[in-house]
């Protein structure tokens, strides 16, 4: 019997996703005796004829991470579904949207001007921008289309289950690839990480107050954290109590907060509006313009609470004129 | 990925009912298109029209459905739940349905009243329609719940109308615990010479209910004591009560003043609270003779012992060894199962309104300190006089000072034109001066109230109509000399008049206590942006408040005379005692609830529950509800972080459905 096959891929994605692969150190040949990897653009060589040439379904599964926001992208992810019996989103970004979801803050043209021709290092005098289509003296040259709106992976393709995680947690990942060697998976569309959140493995739970009221919130930078005590409590932004557990607290070990990474619970709908309920519910104060003063000190609320899932939250965007999703 | 999986019973049942209102829904919505829309969605099994759904004979097509197994969820489209939610679940429980398989869909309120369009009116209670079928779909049966009505009431503040609530309670066998802050009862009524429009002596009907409230077996009265903690629930409410040291033993003392005469100050030297300010008092004192209990108080800011020391000749002379120096605030508990707030109201500042002269003239004086001056037991023994010991020979009451004024408060404070017209006739009693009332409308409304103002006119009062502009001492003629001359627009002659008076009585309004928005906050009660407590509803639970178990009486709730504040604290009495009488309270079944497997224990939910109704479970690090307190007002289920807390009847999923229900219809 020959050995099930797997395929990598990444997207919109900063490589993070690639690097937690090959984090699981030594167990990768466990892995890799198991399975027989058959993509995997970072690591090995293999091109997009030789996928396309594959069968359908003939891969067992695809591990795709990075949010989708150019057509190349989406044409790579419905290539590997076509081929692949089943399909991971792997990481933040094909989970939720991830970083690269917070351009949908913008919009394409503003994206590409400040890239091309606003920034400080760039000298562009032309303001020469990219298009799909440039003739030059040896022909045409294509590029992909970058789209206006970054979508997480199942707002593209259809998408069988979530490893959550910027990147996902190494155990994460070889109890996910360990499921699925044996067969032994959860109903389609579940997130592989435990469904609840950080605070309930937090060694610093018990010294969050009975109940907690803040007046003041600081960013890391301002405060010197006290590295036994709740970090929420101290006034820094831990949005553990949103996010699901399963890294293994790793950020607040190293005091720093959690920045939400691993997305919310199976219960919760929208993940940043959630996030800025259960912040705004710790205020300590009924006068309205304390309250403003206190919430102030949230710098770039969005960037803050839709951190990682601002393309799957309702909203999925700023709204842009028009009410096509796109 | 979310928890709008359909997760609902597949075997669910719907009826769904669309009432005509008579044509107030038939007139504007097409009926039978809402019931073909109605037919086709999914769960439903039966659709039908009838002219009213709330008459018995609409409640028994839904109990005949039930009956026939046809269906055991049930969507009712026609008014406001405030309405008929309780006549369609009581007609489904009848029916041994399980009432809260239960959904209304507003389509007159929301739509047929307030639509203009018949096409439109029709889509949206399609919408609305889909919306609630969508939600119930996903309810489950719940049940209520009952807890023991505890029968002991709490009565915060003993002026007239906690006095009253206080006895009627009492007189009915309940134990009533007596709360006042100030070291007697009696509150405003007792600073009163006459009451309107009858002119009975204030004390004399007064005093007989303080002593009886003071001798009453089933009363505690607390004075110079504050509430300071209210927890629990109706039925159920757990009370902290703050006794402030009164450095004076009240079981000991005997009210025979002696260490009053033997204190080392001679004469009064601090202003005296309950003469507003027109006379003074010692260290040590009661508030009035008839003070209610009769037991001195020593206030510590003046008292020579606490800021140098003393040889205490006051404890010396007291046989009784009342006098302790040591006293110690002292907090004590008492369960109640209900609460009537009778905290009174505070008179407006007149100095607020500078163009009177407040406080700049000697002569300017409010209403309330010639209530003291008229009072046979006042600073004066009655006798109205000037800041010079004379007798005015003119005087000018004006009236809505502080009341409907778009500069301080636009409400009208009821009763000031009826106590001007009573503070005219004293004082022209006392002095024979001329009186002249400066009013914008005469308010005189109630039982011999117009009557009084027609005895006012045939005295030979002055009554001018108009809005005093200012009241000055800048004299443009020999006559205005060492006068408070009066400006102002006598509209219905139509000129500017000045009018030169020895004294200024300003009728002042009435202002909710500056500490009213804590005393909400603490008995979890609303208040109007006026500040006055919030009843339940405006004409038919004018004592209720929003929590149950907590009544309102007297001027607290609104600017009040003493007969409507005694037949309110009457009222507030009969409902403690209707809830008392039943003995049990049921409790709403849409409580929040934990789902221990989701809770990470992150305590968000504990800071914000208004009813304090949440607590950590110490072993499985968990949040609870106490179901018994949680009111559903559903903070804690918006605010947890992971979805953990839910809420019956408005879980995530039913929130949810109900939206795409609509939406599917938009």
């Amino acid at each position: 019997m020959s050995k099930p096959k797997v395929a990598f891929y990444w997207c919109a994605s900063c490589g993070g996703c690639e690097e937690a692969v090959v984090d699981l150190h030594e167990d990768i040949l466990g892995v890799v005796s198991a399975v027989d990897i058959v993509f995997w653009p970072v690591a090995l060589d293999f091109k997009r004829s030789d996928v396309e040439a594959m069968k359908d379904k003939e891969v067992a599964v695809a591990f795709i991470n990075g949010a989708i926001r150019s057509s190349e992208q989406h044409e790579m992810v419905e290539l590997l579904r076509r081929k692949a019996q089943l399909v991971v989103a792997f990481g933040s970004c094909a989970h939720l949207g991830g970083i690269p979801g917070l351009a949908n803050v913008f919009d394409r043209g503003a994206i590409v001007n400040q890239a091309c021709v606003n920034a400080v290092s760039v000298v562009n005098d032309q303001k020469v921008l990219p298009s799909e289509e440039t003739t030059v003296p040896e022909g045409k040259l294509t590029l992909p289309l970058l789209w206006n709106t970054v979508k997480s992976l199942d707002q593209t393709i259809d998408v069988d289950y979530y490893l959550p995680g910027c990147p996902p947690p190494v155990n994460l990942i070889g109890e996910a690839v360990g499921a699925i060697l044996k067969g032994e998976l959860p109903a389609k569309g579940t997130v592989l990480a435990p469904d609840i959140a950080l605070c309930d493995d937090c060694v610093r739970r018990d010294t969050k107050p009975e109940k907690p009221a803040l007046k003041e919130f600081f960013r890391p930078h301002q405060v010197k954290a006290d590295p036994e005590k709740c970090l929420l409590a101290q006034g820094l932004l831990c949005l553990g109590p949103v996010t699901r557990k399963g890294c293994g607290s790793v950020c607040v070990k190293a005091n720093m907060p959690c920045t939400g990474c691993m997305g919310p619970t199976s219960n919760v709908v929208d993940y940043g509006a959630k996030a800025l309920s259960a912040i705004a519910s710790l205020v300590d104060s009924n006068d309205d313009k304390e309250i403003a003063a206190i919430i102030s000190k949230v710098a770039d609320p969005v960037g803050t609470f839709y951190r990682y899932s601002l393309p799957a939250s309702l909203l999925h965007r700023r709204y842009n004129g028009s009410t096509e999703r796109g | 990925m979310s928890s709008l999986d359909n997760k609902h019973n597949g075997s669910a049942r719907v009826g769904v009912y669309i009432c005509h209102c008579g044509i107030n829904i038939a007139g504007k919505v097409h009926i039978q298109d809402v019931v073909d829309i109605a037919k086709k969605l999914p769960g439903v099994t039966v659709a039908k029209e009838y002219k009213f759904m709330c008459s018995d004979p609409g409640q028994e097509i839904i109990q005949e459905d039930i009956k026939k197994g046809l269906i055991d969820r049930v969507v009712v489209a026609s008014c406001s739940p405030l309405m008929h939610e309780p006549t369609f679940r009581g007609a489904m429980a009848k029916a041994d349905g399980n009432p809260f398989m239960f959904q209304m869909a507003n389509i007159r309120e929301h739509v047929s009243w307030v639509t203009k369009d018949k096409g439109l009116a029709t889509d949206k209670s399609k919408a609305l329609v889909a919306a609630a079928v969508a939600r119930v779909m996903f309810h489950q049966p719940l049940t209520k719940t009952q807890v023991p009505v505890n029968p002991n009431v709490l009565i915060v503040g003993g002026g007239i109308a906690g006095i009253h609530a206080a006895l009627t309670m009492a007189n009915a066998g309940k134990k009533v615990y007596l709360v006042e802050r100030e070291p007697t009862i009696g509150g405003h009524m007792a600073k009163f010479d006459k009451t309107f429009p009858t002119l009975d002596c204030s004390a004399c009907i007064l005093t007989p209910k303080m002593s009886a409230v003071r001798a009453h077996p089933n009363i505690t009265l607390w004075t110079y004591s504050d509430v300071v903690g209210v927890d629990g629930f109706v039925g159920n409410f757990k009370i902290k009560v703050k006794l402030r040291p009164r450095y004076v033993i009240e079981e000991e003392c005997v009210g025979c003043l002696e260490c009053i005469e033997a204190c080392i100050f001679k004469h009064g030297k601090f202003k005296d609270e309950f003469n507003v300010g027109l006379a003074k008092r010692k260290p040590i004192y009661v508030p009035f003779p008839q003070a209610t209990p009769l037991v001195a108080v020593i206030d510590p800011e003046t008292c020579a012992y606490f800021r140098a020391k003393c040889k205490k000749p006051c404890a010396d002379v007291c046989e009784k060894k009342a006098i302790d120096f040591n006293q110690k605030e002292e907090i004590v508990e008492v369960d109640v199962g209900s609460i009537i707030l009778a905290t009174g109201f505070k008179t407006f500042d007149a100095s607020r309104v500078a163009r009177y002269g407040y406080g700049k003239y000697p002569n300017v004086y409010t209403s309330l300190e010639v209530e003291r001056l008229v009072n046979a037991a006042g600073p004066t023994g009655g006798e109205v006089v000037l800041a010079n010991g004379k007798k005015p020979k003119s005087v000018a009451i004006i009236h809505c000072v502080g009341s409907r004024d778009a500069n301080s408060n636009k409400y009208c404070s009821k009763v000031c034109c009826m106590y001007s017209l009573k503070l005219a006739h004293l004082v022209k009693e006392r002095t024979e001066a001329d009186v002249y009332n400066f009013y914008i409308d005469m308010r005189t409304p109630g039982k011999g109230y117009e009557e009084f103002y027609e005895r006012l006119l045939l005295e030979g009062i002055n009554f001018i109509r108009g809005r005093v502009a200012e009241v000055t001492d800048w004299a443009m003629t020999p006559d205005e000399e060492e006068k408070l001359v009066i400006r102002a627009e006598d509209t219905l002659v139509g000129k500017v008049r000045r009018i030169p008076v020895d004294m200024v009585v300003l009728a002042v309004g009435m202002e909710a206590q500056p500490d009213a928005d804590d005393v909400r906050r603490m008995f979890n009660i609303s208040c109007s942006h006026e500040g006055w407590f919030l009843e339940r509803h405006p004409k038919l639970a004018p004592v209720s408040t929003l929590t149950d178990g907590v009544f309102l009486a007297g001027a607290c709730q609104g600017p009040k005379d003493i007969p409507d504040s005694v037949a309110q604290a009457g009222a507030a009495a009969a409902e403690a005692l209707a809830l008392i009488d039943i003995g049990h309270v049921e409790l709403e079944p849409n409580t929040a609830f934990v789902r221990d497997e989701f809770c990470s224990g992150c305590r968000t939910c504990m800071n914000i529950c208004p009813f304090s109704a949440i607590a950590i479970d110490t072993e499985k690090d968990t949040a609870v509800v106490n179901g018994a307190l949680c009111k559903g007002c559903g903070t804690c289920v918006a605010a947890c972080p992971s979805g953990a807390l839910q809420q019956n009847l408005f879980t995530d999923e039913q929130i949810f459905h109900e939206i795409e229900g609509v939406m599917n219809y938009v």
